[in-house]
């Protein structure tokens, strides 16, 4: 009950998708009515043709010529209509995907952070591509086929009572047998197609993480066990895919016995009437075409419907996508940010990513303009999370972020963000040159800019030494490039954009520390005077910050200078020490 | 694509049962209008109402037979076509899981995800068709044809002008149309990739405020995979409109023919009927016909790039390639030089990635004996990760050998050759699944004690316990103090959910699990690739502690441990080298890292510069010899802090250690770790 209502409610959001193509569907709608309609009409003619030719030298051939010279315009006529339709119904099908697409992907780029960390990728991917696929090849089955058929069978029945009241009430009442049939059978399938659905989800999901990450799986050489691990959903699968499968496939062949059905009965009563004289040989003829024509359009119309049902139980999927809540949109009422702002406020923050852990509790901290905040502690403390925080990638449970006195949330995220210039430790560089990789984010920048950023994060060295240089071809995530040379290029991808303030999360943690020292020189000259904050274990890059916030269990223990901590001998100086603990 | 065909051997049954099935269908199909003429001919001529009755039942009998046939061959088809793909799916993926990391760098991900999943599907759906369509649509059209002749051999030539013009443009319209799709499918990947991208590096794209031009640049690539959709679609478009004109062409020529036949008195008026209607059953079974080619077009295309992949070798050479020769030089090289008591030794390595401008790896020779540790430093992109990737031979080499145990690692089998090495990479992975389910990758047979052991040792107590708690396995709080009931938590706390990607652990805490999990193999070989980068100094020095206490247990327990690992080993001389672990000690661990500190107390410290050797040694010696780990050094510990260290102060201009001044004056030293091998 609860499913048919949700397959309605999916049919109508396809269709919503489809009216902007409103004039396309109708053009394609006349379209099909004119190369039914003529299709119709040639059986009629056929059947003037066959009542023509009576028998030995009773051929009245003027006038079948007559009669041919009309089915030959008919014809040419006809294909000309299906041409067109079918081109345009392949627009409108491959344009609605491509929309559904880019509102999915439209979705992706609001979802919030939330959403994405905990949902995977593949299985995202798989929805953004494989469903819509289906989706797509569904849909066009159902515009070709659905509207044919429909016509198909009302033109039929218009012609056939035009020519036999009698045998067309045969027909007519057959016809819900196969309807039902057809009904049964699709009432399963649409379960069976849903399941092979998500199946199929959860299968994309393994194969990305799996094949995403390769190196471990064959470094631990768990080849056999992930293949086995994917045997099993791939059983999984093939079970389900093997139930969809057969199950609509039934569809055809019953919907075409109740035909067979039809046809013997439009034979035996058109042969009875012939026989009585209520009709001729010609039109009998014609009948049993119509009688074809007429039940071809159920078999096909129910085939679109599985197929029709495979597309929504994707559709469904992707709606879902779609339909996901996504971040707050940024108010109306907008605050600007001033030219190069500086003050950052944390009052009484409270923030957790599970409700039942608590994270960050009262925090407060109060950044004046062009301080350098180093936050140092434990690994799970909490400080990359201060980091999704004052990006806004998360938002405060209780408290609130300022910058320049006004609260983040009242800020569009684009000049919150814009503020920021942020290095993480994850490094993500997307396929493409290392040009655009440095230029992403300021895609007008000069060559000399480049190169310059380039220089600045002491990349400029190692990029010169890759086969074409700056045009070298980085493949997904990086390719070959060691995970230093990736953060830098994440830091020059920075230095380019000259942000008004700084966050570095772990971004020199795969660096030499030669290097390192000298990136940190360059980002203290560009620093000069802006706000940064700098997460890091290395406690001697962060020896000159203003203030140093030791945090633990989500809450700020000690702050200060580091000499201040150090004078203090607490947490701050036994992790400090802790690095000169040389062995031996 | 044909070569993929063999995979449905397993489904020969199937494969040949459903179309003979479909054929018998379609030939009960062909019947009915012979049926019909029947009754036109005889039993309406001779007004035979009791004949017109009997061929009607004649007629629904055949259509019950047909009912019967084709659900039979409905069935075989999809099993053979769900099975196939399944088969497809089975042996690509694990395809690909045997590349070697070279090949997986070309391909790249989205690509193979794509053909995993997209391509394969449109290969399923198009060997179902093909079996339930292929046989019977060209047999419907051949049937009719000879039915036809049948009937009236001079109408029939008919039919022979129809076909082959129908067969050109139907095999004309799929040849053109098959490199297109596959334009599609590459496409496809594009927007495939661009998806992963904004997924995977969402962070980034928000930070930068790339949304607008992602969106762009999604819509871009989206519209030109619309665009040769359109394209192809535009293609097969012309098919049914170019077969029904055809057809319908030779219907009225059929029709003239069949009209002069009759004034002639050579055949009847019901013939006539039956000709037509044998030209409409083409026409039928035409439309049906497009459909198929649509998606065996598509499904061509598709088990191409399947088949490419399939194609690429398993990039590593295997072990019996190379053990004949290698073997005997091996064997040369151990009896006259090899100490008994090395591990791990690089002999001229050279290594390059495909592709790449320069070489990673230039001449690199070292020895690494049993149960040392050592330390590799070096600059960015200096070679640290390429070097110990050729341990595991992830990689293989250009020029030169890798040897463990004094055998080359290209004459192990891969299993055995991993089996010996433990290794942390710098980007921590968990996987689906449960924490104890992940620690098990690195030793099936472990226990929970051995669990708990390398948790505690990674240092990765706390975090099985943050994870217990949030998995629900809270204890009560009055059970709380027994260490009993604390032991009995952490057990249960392993089986704490790890989602995908292990994206419910934060950086340093996947980091510590994935130590973890390489320590619970307890591994001849252990290798931490950086793998410390995200935890803190004091974390990391009780990790290191942990390790080499971790190290003296193992050499010690060794003894017992190495009668189930060497059951892998087939050779005598693995398991001589078994036999000689119990004396020698136990793992050699190789650390990566940025920090001096991390690797001050190896055994050997490598220095790498450019893919160079700039100086080998202990902390010590490279302090006094080697210009560049002084620098580095010194930039950790500056001078203030180093007075602790009067050995270092004596050694060098300590305070001008990072003026490029001094590089010149120290050129020499960067030899220093030749001297220090020799």
């Amino acid at each position: 009950m609860n499913k048919k209502s949700g397959q309605k409610e999916i049919l109508m959001r396809v269709l919503t998708c489809i009216r902007p193509h409103a004039v396309l569907v109708l053009l394609s709608l006349a379209m099909a009515v004119l190369s039914v309609i003529l299709t119709l009409y040639l059986p009629v003619l056929t059947g003037q043709v066959v009542d023509d030719v009576i028998g030995p030298g009773e051929v009245d051939f003027s006038a079948i010529f007559a009669i041919m010279r009309k089915m030959a315009v008919a014809i040419l006529v006809t294909a000309l209509a299906q041409w067109l339709m079918n081109i345009l119904n392949n627009r409108i099908v491959y344009r609605v995907s491509s929309e559904v697409r880019e509102q999915a992907f439209r979705k992706i780029e609001i979802l919030p952070l939330q959403y994405l960390d905990t949902h995977s990728s593949g299985e995202m991917v798989s929805r953004v591509i494989a469903d819509v696929d289906q989706f797509s090849d569904g849909l066009l089955m159902g515009f070709t086929q659905l509207f044919t058929g429909v016509v198909t069978i009302l033109g039929t029945l218009f012609f056939m009572l035009s020519v036999n009241v009698r045998i067309t009430l045969v027909v007519v009442l057959l016809t819900p047998v196969s309807l039902l049939v057809a009904n049964f059978i699709a009432k399963r399938t649409y379960s069976m197609f849903r399941k092979q659905s998500e199946t199929r989800g959860e299968q994309t999901a393994l194969i990305d993480e799996m094949i995403g990450n390769q190196k471990v799986v064959q470094a631990y050489g768990q080849e056999a066990n992930v293949q086995e691990q994917f045997n099993e959903v791939n059983k999984r699968l093939s079970n389900y895919s093997l139930r969809a499968i057969f199950f609509s496939s039934l569809t055809n062949p019953c919907t075409r016995f109740v035909n067979s059905l039809v046809y013997t009965g439009v034979g035996l009563t058109g042969a009875l009437s012939v026989v009585g004289g209520l009709m001729t040989v010609g039109q009998l003829s014609a009948f049993l075409s119509y009688a074809n024509q007429y039940t071809k359009p159920f078999n096909e119309i129910s085939g679109v419907v599985t197929e029709l049902q495979n597309a929504l139980a994707c559709a469904g999927r992707i709606f879902e996508l779609i339909d996901a809540e996504a971040e707050v949109p940024d108010e109306t009422a907008q605050e600007m940010l001033p030219m190069d702002p500086g003050v950052v406020t944390l009052e009484h923050v409270s923030f957790s990513y599970t409700k039942k852990t608590p994270l960050i509790e009262n925090f407060n901290l109060s950044v004046r303009p062009g301080q350098r905040v180093a936050i140092v502690g434990p690994t799970g403390c909490g400080k990359t999370t201060m980091i999704n925080l004052l990006m806004r990638f998360y938002d405060v449970d209780g408290g609130s972020i300022a910058i320049e006195g006004r609260d983040i949330r009242r800020l569009k995220r684009k000049d919150l963000r814009g503020a920021y210039g942020m290095v993480l430790q994850d490094t993500w560089l997307r396929a493409g040159t290392i040009r655009e990789n440095i230029s992403m984010g300021r895609p007008d920048a000069t060559e000399e800019e480049i190169i310059q950023a380039a220089k600045d994060s002491h990349a400029h060295s190692f990029i010169r030494r890759l086969p074409q240089g700056y045009d070298t071809v980085i493949g997904e995530n990086g390719g070959n490039l060691s995970q230093g040379q990736k953060q830098l290029l994440c830091i020059a991808r920075v230095m380019l954009t000259l942000p008004p303030m700084l966050i570095l999360d772990e971004a020199t943690s795969s660096i030499d520390t030669r290097t390192e020292i000298r990136i940190q020189q360059a980002f203290q000259k560009m620093m000069q005077g802006r706000t940064s904050f700098i997460v890091a274990h290395r406690l001697s890059t962060i020896q000159n910050a203003d203030v140093i916030l030791v945090m633990r269990d989500g809450s700020v223990i000690e702050q200060g200078t580091h000499r201040e901590l150090l004078a203090k001998e607490g947490f701050y100086a036994e992790l400090y020490n802790s690095q000169f603990v040389m062995p031996e | 694509m044909w070569k993929l065909l063999k995979y449905l051997k397993d489904y020969r049954k199937e494969s040949i049962c459903a179309p003979l099935f479909k054929l018998l269908e379609a030939s009960f199909e062909l019947l009915v209008p012979l049926v019909m003429a029947r009754i036109i001919d005889v039993g309406i001529k001779n007004q035979d109402t009791a004949y017109i009755l009997r061929m009607c039942l004649l007629m629904v009998a055949l259509g019950l037979i047909g009912l019967a046939c084709s659900v039979t061959a409905q069935y075989f088809s999809a099993k053979a076509a769900v099975g196939f793909s399944a088969k497809v799916r089975e042996v690509l993926f694990a395809h690909i899981q045997a590349l070697s990391f070279t090949e997986m760098d070309d391909i790249g991900t989205s690509t193979l995800i794509t053909r995993m999943t997209s391509d394969i599907n449109q290969v399923q759906s198009g060997v179902n068709l093909f079996l339930r369509l292929f046989m019977r649509s060209p047999f419907i059209v051949f049937g009719a044809m000879i039915m036809a002749f049948t009937i009236d051999a001079k109408a029939a030539l008919v039919f022979v002008v129809v076909i082959p013009v129908l067969c050109v443009i139907v095999f004309g319209i799929m040849l053109i149309s098959i490199p297109m799709y596959r334009r599609v499918q590459e496409r496809l990947d594009r927007v495939v990739r661009l998806t992963r991208e904004n997924l995977l590096g969402v962070r980034v794209i928000r930070a930068f405020c790339r949304e607008p031009q992602e969106i762009q640049d999604f819509d871009d690539k989206n519209e030109a995979l619309v665009k040769v959709q359109l394209l192809s679609g535009r293609i097969s478009a012309l098919m049914n409109p170019m077969t029904y004109v055809v057809v319908n062409v030779g219907l009225i020529a059929l029709l003239y023919v069949g009209a002069s036949r009759v004034d002639a008195g050579i055949i009847t008026q019901g013939s006539v009927v039956a000709l037509v209607n044998y030209m409409s059953q083409i026409l039928v079974e035409l439309v049906k016909l497009a459909n198929l080619i649509i998606t065996v077009t598509k499904a061509i295309a598709c088990g191409n790039r399947i088949q490419t992949v399939l194609d690429v070798p398993v990039g590593m050479e295997s072990a019996s390639d190379l053990i004949g020769e290698k073997e005997d030089v091996q064997q040369k090289s151990a009896s006259h030089n090899r100490d008994e008591s090395e591990a791990v030794s690089f002999e001229h390595v050279v290594f390059r990635y495909r592709g790449a401008g320069a070489d990673a790896l230039d001449d690199l020779t070292f020895t690494a004996k049993r149960g040392e540790t050592i330390g590799i430093i070096g600059g960015t992109g200096s070679g640290k990760t390429s070097l110990v990737s050729l341990i595991p031979r992830f990689y293989d080499v250009s020029a030169g050998c890798v040897r463990i145990n004094g055998r080359d690692v290209r004459a192990y089998a891969p299993d055995e050759l991993r089996r010996k090495v433990g290794i942390v990479m710098q980007k921590p992975v968990l996987f689906k699944g449960t924490i104890r389910s992940n620690l098990l990758w690195g030793n099936e047979d472990a226990t929970d004690e051995d669990l708990l052991e390398a948790i505690r040792a990674a240092q990765a107590e706390d975090v099985l316990r943050a994870h217990g708690r949030e998995a629900g396995h809270a204890a009560d709080a009055a059970g709380k103090s027994t260490p009993e009931t604390e032991e009995k938590l952490l057990r249960e706390s392993l089986d704490a959910p790890v989602e995908q990607e292990g994206r419910n652990f934060s950086g340093g805490q996947k980091q510590r699990l994935t130590i973890a999990r390489a320590l619970v193999r307890h591994p001849e070989i252990l290798i931490l690739d950086d793998s410390a980068s995200a935890l803190d100094f004091a974390t990391d020095a009780r990790l290191r502690a942990a390790i080499r206490d971790l190290n003296h247990k193992t050499a010690t327990k060794k003894a017992g441990h190495s009668r189930s690992s060497s059951q892998g080993g087939t050779s005598e001389f693995i398991g001589k080298t078994d036999g000689m672990e119990q004396t020698c000690g136990g793992m050699t661990v190789f650390i990566v890292s940025q920090r001096t500190s991390s690797i001050a107390h190896a055994d050997k410290i490598i220095v790498l510069e450019d893919g160079h050797v700039a100086g080998i040694g202990t902390h010590k010696e490279l302090l006094e010899t080697c210009e560049v780990y002084r620098e580095t050094h010194y930039s950790q510990f500056p001078k203030a802090e180093n007075d602790v260290k009067p050995g270092v102060e004596k050694t060098g201009p300590a305070s001008g250690s990072q003026h490029p001044s001094e590089r010149e004056q120290k050129k020499s030293a960067g030899t220093c770790g030749k001297e220090v091998l020799a």
